[in-house]
């Protein structure tokens, strides 16, 4: 219990560190961080498949990501001034945790129920196969659409300024 | 009450969600806005997969982890890449400085 209590206390601190952080890169090393402890944890709590996919995909493709999209965006510190005043970013914060622990808190005394004998693999392939031909439909369209977000624009540009010059007078 | 794992998973949860939260409330930042919705999805999978252990059917909690895991990723995709737009066309990733921008 204790190294579960060290490794989600650790996963915490990278992820008030993540948002604390004035750099970018700095931010998501500390996401990378927070990603690979909770990765961890997971799989102390007994689902070891799920840690390894989110060790894979949050802590090592998403912080490739942000990576490449920092160095084409460039780093950029904006200002301390918040969207909202900061004492009520706090409240809110403070308002939500108690409310979420005031709904899902009585819950966990009747745990400890049997497990079922529902193999993952089974659970994930058959049971939930909507799911994964979603997720196989999810992972295309977001493909194509980051790859029509981030082609290069200066020919459609081009095409639509001659358009706008032959319509002129 | 006594204190078992499942109330120390449930406060790290409550503590990822608030987290991501705050970041969403405070930053102005569109990438940095993205790292708080990461914070905010990690505490959503975390649940996912300790509910699933605790109403006794591990494996449909752990299959929806994945499933969030994906879409998460899949909406990091596209918000980044959509960042990376507003700054090619705008100059900047404020995100006070793009809501003045009219057409």
């Amino acid at each position: 219990m204790w190294i579960q209590i060290l490794v989600l206390g650790s996963t915490l601190v990278c992820a008030l560190m993540a948002i604390r952080a004035s750099r970018l890169l700095v931010s998501a090393l500390w996401l990378a961080g927070c990603s690979a402890f909770l990765a961890l944890s997971i799989a102390l709590l007994g689902a070891p498949e799920v840690g390894v996919v989110e060790l894979s995909v949050g802590a090592g493709l998403v912080t490739i990501l942000f990576v490449f999209a920092i160095s084409v965006a460039g780093e950029e510190t904006v200002g301390v001034k918040s969207v909202v005043p900061r004492p009520l970013a706090w409240i809110l914060m403070a308002v939500f945790a108690v409310l979420l622990a005031w709904l899902a808190l009585p819950g966990l005394v009747a745990s400890a129920l049997p497990r079922d004998a529902l193999p993952f693999l089974r659970a994930l392939w058959v049971e939930r196969s909507l799911d994964t031909v979603l997720q196989v439909a999810l992972i295309f369209s977001g493909v194509l659409g980051s790859l029509g977000l981030l082609a290069d624009r200066r020919e459609v540009g081009r095409a639509s300024r001659k358009a706008g010059e032959g319509a002129a007078p | 009450m006594s204190v078992n794992i499942w109330t120390i998973v449930m406060v790290a949860v409550f503590g990822l969600v608030a987290i991501g939260l705050y970041g969403l409330l405070i930053i102005r930042n569109l990438i940095k806005v993205v790292v708080a919705l990461q914070i905010f999805a990690k505490g959503t999978i975390l649940v996912m997969v300790a509910a699933g252990a605790m109403s006794g059917k591990p494996a449909v909690g752990q299959s929806l982890a994945i499933t969030v895991l994906v879409a998460d990723t899949v909406v990091t995709v596209m918000a980044l890449a959509l960042a990376i737009q507003v700054r090619r066309w705008s100059g900047t990733l404020d995100t006070r400085e793009i809501s003045k921008l009219r057409r």
